[in-house]
């Protein structure tokens, strides 16, 4: 981040379904050119937040401007600079490939010729060269997301929101959305991401935010809130009773959490404390692995299963 | 906050903001109808032929003349009207609802600088001028079967395209609280079917009691029949101790009005739909 010029800024930002808070007066502000990754269970409000942002809808309370621009009274200027690529399938079955393309174009004033020219370099590069005359309901799941991420670009935004890119693909497809990612970052392109795949938020995100029940519980870059919610080191072995006390008198701060038949030594310790250990005392199938943001997630926001 | 009104649910009655990009869901919709035509087209044709046949030659064969006229020309108007009717409120209802609940079409359209309003004006833009679209066809239909008799036939497709806008809002309205598709046989059953065969469609309204005349005259179909019957056919006799000239004014002002009432509820209703 060369610049310091804050992008998108919300304040008290509140919306209510009904009788549901789905998102709770959060305050964050977003820089110009920042990946910032949004973290959440199923029904935190992530999805709500992004779509208040692209004002898809109205806020209930609070303030939330993008580039200067309120959600309330300036949508069409926000939305000409903002590409979306939502969570759900809403590609167009009545076309194909191509004039899914053109016709989103056009929605943008992008000239025919113009749209034709943008629209074929996104199905090259993501691919779907092959698939340009084909109707939509002939595409798998993975080249319908790759299309949906190819139609956010055809405005050439300065925001781009992606709202789980990339649930449901392969893993070659997987780095060819990270590779645009990566590539849109260069170009200063600020982007939101929401995702359930912590590897993803680890590798592609500038600063994390945990959000939980409609409210913003971290906020921080992915290493420094490893560092600070869970440590260097992770170490796991199977569980055993008996080894317990052990344990705990090697490592009197360390958080122990038994996950069925396996346990997680979790310590804020340096690097190499866990094999210190393993050399007095040798036991079988055991695993030093690096904390990660996954570990902090868990933490911040329990085990327990989210239905939404 | 200086903007409280934004805050709440919008009004039932505010005056929707529209720019040309009205026209651009138009066009999407266009394009479609455009790709799939030989299918959306022969319906419309062949419906009204079969009516022709069936209660024009058929049934016809048995009325001597009605109000100085052959039945099969008597009901000719009707069946165009009839065909503003249907193009443009299964359009709204049925088609709409595909496009904005299985598509999502309409939430892909609002992430882009077209507004949920224009979306909604678009889409009724597109039903008024499948109305349009049938209408043209069946009344190509009734000159083909040598049953027009004014030349002033040609303005009725104009008319179908404010006819249909109004049937297009309305339609709308039972979309914007439709909770699924099976919902909208409701308004199929309960308001088109009566209208097509009450309206003065298939018999005059003056056999019916003038409460009843009433009552049908408050029904949309009715005026659209009364103007396409004096368009068309050249014969319109006095509903209500009101001559033909009159009757076809104030079909005309009804249309008007009705149509900017619905217009404007339907976009806002659907608004407050598709944002909360």
């Amino acid at each position: 981040m060369g610049s310091s010029e804050v992008i998108i800024e919300a304040k008290g930002l509140t919306k209510k379904f009904d009788d549901f808070t789905a998102v709770d007066h959060i305050s964050f502000k977003v820089q110009k050119g920042e990946c910032v990754g949004f973290l959440g269970p199923n029904g935190a409000g992530k999805t709500t937040t992004v779509r208040m942002i692209y004002c898809f809808l109205p806020p209930t309370g609070g303030e939330l401007t993008v580039a200067g621009l309120s959600v309330q009274t300036q949508c069409r200027e926000i939305k000409s600079i903002i590409g979306v690529a939502p969570q759900e399938d809403n590609l167009d079955p009545d076309f194909t490939t191509i004039k899914n393309l053109t016709v989103y174009a056009r929605y943008f004033d992008i000239p025919k010729d113009e749209a034709l020219k943008r629209a074929d370099e996104q199905l090259k590069f993501f691919q779907l060269e092959e698939k340009r005359e084909v109707p939509i309901m002939a595409l798998s799941t993975g080249m319908k997301r790759r299309l949906i991420f190819a139609r956010a670009l055809l405005n050439q935004p300065q925001i781009l929101l992606l709202d789980e890119p990339t649930t449901g693909l392969d893993p070659q497809a997987r780095h060819l959305v990270w590779d645009e990612v990566r590539h849109l970052k260069k170009k200063q392109v600020t982007i939101i991401l929401t995702t359930h795949y912590m590897d993803e938020a680890e590798v592609l995100c500038d600063r994390i935010l945990i959000i939980d029940k409609g409210k913003i519980i971290e906020d921080g870059k992915p290493a420094d809130l490893v560092k600070k919610h869970i440590g260097e080191d992770v170490l796991e072995l199977d569980y055993d009773e008996r080894l317990l006390p052990t344990l705990q008198e090697a490592f009197p701060d360390a958080r122990i959490e038994k996950l069925s038949d396996r346990m997680q030594i979790f310590t804020d310790k340096p690097h190499g404390v866990f094999e210190g250990f393993l050399k007095e005392h040798p036991i079988q199938n055991v695993t030093i692995r690096k904390a990660n943001v996954e570990d902090v997630f868990l933490k911040l926001t329990g085990r327990g299963l989210r239905e939404e | 906050m200086s903007e409280p009104n934004l805050r709440k649910s919008p009004a039932r009655f505010t005056i929707p903001k529209l720019t040309d990009r009205v026209w651009k869901v138009w066009r999407r919709n266009f394009d479609v109808f455009t790709k799939t035509i030989k299918v959306n087209f022969l319906p419309s044709l062949l419906e009204p032929i079969l009516y022709l046949l069936a209660f024009g030659f058929g049934l016809g064969g048995f009325i001597p003349s009605i109000q100085g006229q052959s039945y099969i020309a008597f009901i000719a108007p009707a069946l165009v009207a009839i065909s503003v009717m249907n193009g443009s409120f299964f359009e709204c209802t049925f088609a709409s609802f595909v496009r904005m609940y299985f598509q999502k079409t309409f939430d892909a359209i609002v992430a882009t600088p077209v507004s949920v309003e224009e979306v909604v004006a678009g889409e009724l833009l597109w039903g008024a001028t499948r109305a349009t679209i049938n209408t043209t066809i069946v009344l190509a239909v009734v000159a083909v079967f040598g049953l027009i008799s004014s030349p002033l036939f040609l303005i009725v497709i104009p008319l179908a395209f404010f006819g249909g806008l109004m049937f297009a809002s309305m339609a709308m309205c039972f979309t914007s609280v439709a909770p699924n598709i099976d919902f909208f046989n409701f308004p199929s059953f309960l308001f088109l079917t009566p209208m097509f065969f009450l309206c003065g469609t298939f018999f005059p309204l003056t056999s019916l009691p003038s409460a009843a005349q009433g009552v049908a005259m408050a029904l949309p179909l009715t005026h659209v029949v009364n103007i396409t019957r004096g368009l068309v056919s050249g014969h319109l006799e006095p509903i209500l101790g009101l001559s033909p000239a009159v009757l076809i004014l104030v079909s005309f002002a009804w249309i008007i009005a009705v149509t900017i009432f619905f217009f404007i509820l339907s976009i806002n209703l659907m608004k407050k739909r598709l944002t909360s």
